[in-house]
């Protein structure tokens, strides 16, 4: 036998653990990346959720202007939680459109007059079905779309304060 | 106060190890007579020691002690006795300190009983066990203690996950971890030999009974827990490729290479670098294995705790035993001489076919494991599933069965193809037929399944033919082993084929009173009413099960609710029957009060574990064997 090949079980796990040792120092990326990213809207035309406040349809998001698409429920307790993030969204001039998932309209209102409204459009998804088409599991999420009805980033779960200003310089970036 | 004396017991543990780490390196460097006779009692110190720390643990589970960080955690006074104690190895902790403690056990039961081996070789061994706990006590120490406390006592613990609360999970994984650290043994006789350059038959002989051991409680192990997750997961299937799964059967790969390759190293003094390079892969796979579980790199449905920490420090371990073991053998192994040789058609042969054929698998499953790491490290997400394992190792394994079918009929050292080909005339008969049988009679579903049927039959004539023309009562115990065992292959690829071949299965929306058909069944859902468990409530369906004119039988699969922590668990109601298993499981309602209800009949399933506790069985007899033969030997030696 060849002197080297007697290293071999040594050099193989001496590469199995390099790699290993390198995949367990990187820190873990646990985000979900959405295969939507970089796509148009699907086309939906939604009825307002609330009255006095108007429904929502996907021409909108092409009118130049980059803006977020909120997910959410008047049943959901997270959404409750993210309020006052997308409260300061909207006070950095963020322009937020959103979609009631499954929801009644004076359910909806009692939980814009408890947790503050920083919606522009809300649409009423009864049957979750626009929900379904933007690739969207749960709720709350929100979507970054560009002006030209492109989704940028569908980020999933409650906003964080730390979310704010990333999203904000995100919206501001799109075009 | 008791958990303070675990700790206490632990720390001496893990200092005894490094004396018997110390006191093994200078009696092997020369040191006098008494330093390597102390090596044996320190050795059992550090065994009992580790045992204490590990009974500690037990007390402060039993007692419920909710100032334990850990029985908070894992823990809850309502849970049956059996479960508080079960739950000391449900979690990260208790698990790897009932690791080191059998790995304690396993040095402290060499120091006694091992006399059969050099005094160098054997303190050699015991210094490489030592070592090897010393690394895994100050992994418990310094990353993973059992005993610590929390400063606010809570009234009461979050509870072990429903899941476990199972009689399989209390024993499945001493079980399993009796057969790695078993492996620990080989291991550290292989390190030894090594380093003292004393391999031979006598090493062989010594290190034998160890492997067969290791062996036997990693087969029942593994059994145990592919059992488990059929009747407790409710998927219907009894082997996933999850990881966790490889990770127990890589050592199991490997051991049972090693078995048969010390077999030749013992009998006919062959394969003398190969065995030793077995003896440490089958270890490092263990080790490898744990790792992959407790560091959390690998995605899986054992959801363990982890910590990138700690997988860091366990991966220094493997780096240190693993790399130093490899290394001392690339270069010690030059200086080993070439043990006898033998003819290509022979016992021995068959036997490396054996060790290659199962190193192929073992690979295949290793690489098959790994590959999503590497994948990642390329930036790419992905999971290997039982596609890629199914078609890679399934025809290997097939492969596998004929050479186990051929082999015991090969003579030691040479053999002639005509005189093989005469003994092999029954089983390939017998292969024959069941071909007949199977084109005939089996639906096809796939190459490999309706292989497994044909292969089981021939396997099961060939295994027992080493039989033939003996006197039974004067054939010597490991033979009987070795048939039972073999035996036990073909029982359980039986079951792994026809569970394939045969499985029917049903998934309906039934409303009470009304009737669906499974397989030759007629099963009519009769309704629900609740039950209550020690910690648990359920909602029960009762179903009534009729085939031809047999008498009907009853299935209650139930949804079982856990208060703590709250989670719903879906309990399979099993009926045994001669000829297989009909498996029902109960599903949520929806809205027009229609159950989801699954049935699965799944002929002669019970195979495959019963053909997994025969293999342990065969495993059992051989050791009873080679152990009396032993005191056999010695009595001689001394009358």
């Amino acid at each position: 036998m060849k002197r080297w090949l007697i290293w071999l079980p040594f050099i193989a796990f001496a590469a199995v653990l390099w790699l290993v040792a390198a995949e367990l120092t990187r820190p873990a990326d646990r985000t979900v990346r959405s295969r939507l990213v970089g796509q148009a809207l699907p086309g939906f035309s939604l009825p307002a959720a609330v009255p006095g406040k108007p429904g929502l349809d996907a021409r909108a998001f092409r009118i130049g202007e980059p803006r977020l698409l909120n997910i959410f429920a008047s049943w959901c307790v997270p959404c409750a939680a993210e309020a006052p993030q997308l409260a300061a969204l909207a006070r950095a001039g963020v322009p937020i459109d959103a979609i009631a998932i499954r929801d009644k309209p004076e359910d909806v209102a009692r939980f814009l007059a408890r947790y503050g409204d920083p919606f522009r459009a809300i649409g009423a998804d009864q049957t979750s079905a626009v929900q379904l088409a933007l690739g969207s599991s749960g709720v709350p999420e929100t979507f970054v779309i560009d002006g030209q009805g492109r989704i940028v980033e569908q980020h999933i779960g409650d906003l964080r304060a730390e979310d704010v200003a990333r999203l904000t310089a995100l919206v501001k970036g799109a075009r | 106060m008791i958990a303070e004396a675990g700790l206490a017991a632990l720390w001496l543990a893990a200092a005894v190890a490094l004396l018997q780490l110390v006191l093994a390196g200078v009696a092997l460097r020369g040191g006098q007579a008494e330093v390597l006779a102390a090596v044996r009692p320190v050795a059992v110190t550090g065994g009992v020691l580790a045992l204490l720390a590990f009974l500690c643990l037990v007390a402060v589970f039993v007692r419920s002690d909710m100032s334990v960080l850990l029985v908070v955690e894992n823990s809850h006074s309502a849970k049956p006795l059996l479960y508080r104690i079960s739950g000391v190895w449900g979690n990260h902790e208790g698990s790897m300190l009932l690791w080191v403690t059998v790995l304690g056990l396993a040095g402290a039961a060499i120091a006694r009983i091992e006399h059969r081996l050099d005094e160098r070789p054997l303190v050699a061994t015991l210094g490489a066990q030592g070592a090897i706990a010393l690394g895994f006590f100050a992994f418990l120490l310094f990353a993973s203690n059992p005993f610590a406390r929390v400063a606010q006592p809570p009234a009461n613990g979050l509870g072990l996950n429903p899941l476990l609360q199972d009689p399989g999970l209390a024993f499945h994984p001493p079980t399993l971890y009796l057969g790695y650290v078993g492996l620990s043994v080989a291991f550290s006789f292989a390190v030894g030999a090594l380093v003292t350059r004393d391999v031979g038959p006598a090493f062989a002989r010594a290190m034998r009974p160890w492997v067969l051991g290791a062996w036997i409680f990693l087969t029942l192990g593994i059994t145990a827990g592919s059992y488990w997750a059929y009747y407790e997961l409710g998927w219907g299937g009894w082997w996933f490729w999850d990881p966790v799964e490889n990770a127990s059967l890589m050592p199991w790969l490997a051991a049972t290479a090693l078995l048969h390759s010390v077999t030749v190293l013992a009998t006919r003094d062959g394969l003398r670098a190969w065995t030793v390079m077995l003896a440490v892969v089958a270890f490092s796979m263990s080790m490898i294995g744990t790792f992959l579980v407790r560091s959390g790199i690998l995605t899986s449905v054992h959801a363990f705790a982890v910590d990138p920490s700690r997988g860091t420090f366990i991966l220094a371990l493997l780096a240190l035993y693993i790399g130093g073991a490899l290394a001392l053998f690339a270069l010690r192994i030059g200086t080993v001489k070439t043990g006898t040789t033998f003819e290509l058609l022979s016992r021995e042969g068959g036997l490396v076919l054996n060790n290659l054929l199962l190193s192929v698998i073992l690979g295949v499953v290793l690489i098959g494991t790994l590959y999503p790491i590497v994948a990642s490290a390329f930036g790419v997400q992905l999971s290997v599933g039982p596609p890629f394992f199914d078609k890679a190792a399934g025809p290997i394994a097939l492969a596998l069965v004929v050479a186990l079918a051929a082999g015991p009929l090969v003579r030691w050292r040479r053999d002639r193809w005509d005189a093989l080909a005469g003994r092999l005339l029954v089983p390939v008969a017998a292969t024959g037929l069941a071909l007949g049988a199977v084109v005939l009679f089996a639906p096809f579903k796939s190459v490999l399944s309706s292989a497994g049927l044909v292969l089981a039959a021939g396997l099961a004539v060939a295994s027992v033919a080493p039989l033939w023309g003996r006197n039974l009562a004067r054939t010597p115990l490991f033979t009987w082993g070795m048939v039972i065992a073999h035996l036990g292959v073909a029982v359980s690829l039986f079951g792994m084929a026809a569970d394939a071949a045969f499985t029917r299965e049903t998934l309906i929306a039934a409303r009470p009173g009304e009737q669906v058909g499974v397989g030759p069944f007629r099963v009519t859902f009769d309704g629900l009413k609740p039950a209550m468990g020690p910690n648990w409530s359920a909602l029960e369906g009762r179903f009534t099960v009729q085939r031809g004119d047999a008498a009907p039988f009853v299935l209650r699969p139930q949804q079982r609710f856990f208060a703590q922590p709250p989670t719903t668990t879906s309990e399979a109601s099993i009926a045994t029957l001669w000829d297989g298993q009909l498996y029902a499981v109960l599903g949520n309602a929806d809205a027009g009060g229609r159950w989801q209800v699954r049935l699965w009949w799944k002929p002669f399933v019970t195979c495959i574990w019963a053909g997994g506790a025969l293999i342990a069985l065969g495993g059992a007899l051989s050791l009873l064997g080679r152990i009396r033969r032993a005191r056999l030997r010695h009595e001689e030696a001394w009358a």
